[in-house]
């Protein structure tokens, strides 16, 4: 006689989604709720893709100004352009003809990095927790900046999250990134971050970059450091994509080998083998 | 309709000999004892035996081993797949994110993972013909007169000449591999490209795989075993580039994007 098993009931547990079994068949959903609204008998075709991700991470639909702060926010950083290190990760992988998930990992990996990544933005927004609109806070801790985590697999911090060590001024996209958000926004840090940049700027000895635009744009959308970060990996991928097909097609031999480029301080020379 | 049979009897349901974890106790690995009848063996061994469930000698796991150090360890971060490491590092990310992404990226067709697959399955399908009564100049005509390709496992982007050839002939002469089928057709074909002055020569792709298909692996075994060979090179990369300045790395200037796209316009509402 076969002995019966009694399974531990496991489940994964989600305020996020539900889904309804089709009658025929357990493994596929006939209808999905995302907290609570149908998604392909209601939703789909109502909502934007932008409220639809916003509804994804905090559970309720956002309200007009919200939607349009992070579009605005998804517009500025959907392509950091070809010398972004985490496009140039991505054109890597388009020019060898490597996988087009391989191309987007190869994004992800230096875009989620300290310098220009979703880590610097984490670090920011862990920045406006402690600060909030407190200038003199801000200044202090800009200009002796030190993590709050020291023992971790991240690098070492080299400069205050949210400014640009090797910047010489405040770029111009940055900037009008900053004056539409802060225009559009009805939070309070883009407002405040536009008022006293040039004061921040002063403290951290270096200009804002759009890791700090974006850190007091998800600040005043009220996400978290963790969701803060997550979304500006995610939200940077479109011009990452589109890059690493468009140098697949060219191919490598019109992509930069930096032939040139490397001096090898400790070559013992040629060994016959 | 098929249905959801597979699926319903899937459910809580996987049924291996690959292996399991018994926490507080033991760990098997293929129907071995992990921390006993694994406890002496170098991780190549462990690898390899996971691949394919099968232990080699001595002599084959010098290759396994020499073929990664030989063929695959280049700290050159320049290098595409290895570029992917740097860049990571000079962004001030994690290593492990480095690795990962820098392995994915090693899966391409210039070089890498598709390389070595596409040559372990040129080299193989050759023997075969070989077997069969086909010739060398035949084999070579059909790859590159009738499909108009390079034969896989010939050929390289950069430079002809592969450096790594010398050293590996040099391996498998030593190890006693330098008589094996596939080994000689990769050999003799090298020896009729350069006879016909070809600027094609055997690369390190096509002389790894042949090796590695005189020693009966398959092509999905010899996949497997190649996925993590650049590991090493790839650390390297990030270690010398994490400690230098973030940013550091071959930045470039504005002016080094060469614009052939349409010209300045408004976006119309």
């Amino acid at each position: 006689m076969a002995e019966e098993k009694e399974k531990k009931k496991e489940f994964i547990h989600s305020k996020i989604w539900e889904e309804i079994p089709e009658p025929d068949n357990p493994f596929a959903a006939a209808a999905c709720y995302c907290s609570g609204y149908d998604v392909y008998g209601d939703l789909l075709g109502k909502i934007s893709w932008i409220e639809y991700l916003y509804l994804l991470f905090k559970l309720e639909p956002p309200t007009k100004d919200q939607a349009k702060l992070l579009e605005g926010l998804a517009v500025a950083i959907a392509n950091p352009g070809p010398r972004d290190l985490s496009v140039r990760g991505a054109m890597n992988g388009g020019v060898g003809g490597s996988t087009a998930a391989a191309c987007l990992m190869a994004a992800l990996a230096p875009g989620a990095g300290q310098y220009g990544g979703a880590r610097e933005v984490y670090l920011a927004v862990k920045l406006w927790n402690k600060c909030g609109l407190d200038l003199s806070c801000w200044q202090e801790s800009v200009k002796n900046y030190e993590k709050d985590e020291k023992l971790e697999v991240w690098p070492e911090m080299e400069h205050p999250p949210g400014f640009d060590p090797h910047g010489a001024s405040c770029a111009t996209p940055v900037k009008q990134t900053l004056k539409y958000l802060s225009d559009i926004s009805s939070g309070s840090s883009l407002e405040w971050l536009q008022a006293h940049r040039v004061e921040l700027e002063s403290a951290a000895d270096s200009p804002l970059a759009m890791t700090g635009v974006a850190a007091a744009a998800l600040i005043d959308l009220e996400f978290d450091a963790e969701q803060a970060e997550i979304l500006f990996l995610l939200l940077r991928l479109p011009g990452a994509a589109a890059h690493a097909l468009e140098q697949k097609h060219q191919g490598w031999r019109k992509y930069p080998f930096f032939s040139d480029g490397l001096v090898l301080t400790n070559d013992p020379g040629t060994t016959k083998v | 309709m098929r249905g959801s049979e597979l699926l319903t009897k899937s459910e809580d349901n996987w049924v291996t000999d690959m292996g399991a974890w018994f926490g507080g106790d033991r760990v098997i690995f293929r129907g071995k004892n992990l921390f006993t009848d694994l406890f002496d063996k170098s991780w190549m061994e462990v690898l390899l035996y996971g691949i394919t469930g099968r232990e080699f000698d001595q002599s084959q796991m010098r290759l396994w081993n020499s073929l990664w150090v030989l063929c695959a360890s280049f700290p050159e971060p320049r290098i595409w797949n290895n570029r992917v490491a740097s860049l990571t590092a000079t962004a001030k990310s994690t290593g492990s994110l480095a690795i990962s992404a820098t392995t994915a990226v090693s899966e391409a067709t210039i070089y890498g993972k598709q390389a070595d697959y596409a040559a372990f399955e040129f080299i193989t399908r050759a023997n075969k013909q070989i077997e069969g009564g086909e010739t060398l100049e035949n084999i070579l005509n059909v790859e590159m007169k009738t499909k108009r390709i390079i034969p896989p496992g010939f050929g390289r982007p950069m430079i002809s000449v592969d450096e790594r050839i010398p050293p590996v002939i040099k391996l498998a002469e030593e190890l006693g591999f330098d008589k094996g089928a596939h080994f000689k057709i990769a050999v003799n074909l090298d020896k009729l490209l350069v006879d016909k002055r070809k600027k094609l020569r055997l690369n390190i792709a096509g002389l790894a795989a042949a090796l590695a298909a005189d020693q009966g692996l398959s092509p999905r075994e010899y996949y497997y075993y190649v996925i993590m060979a650049f590991s090493a090179g790839n650390l390297a990369c990030y270690q010398d580039a994490v400690y230098k300045p973030a940013g550091a790395f071959f930045p470039l200037r504005c002016e080094k994007v060469s614009y052939q796209g349409k010209p300045h316009r408004k976006w119309e509402i």
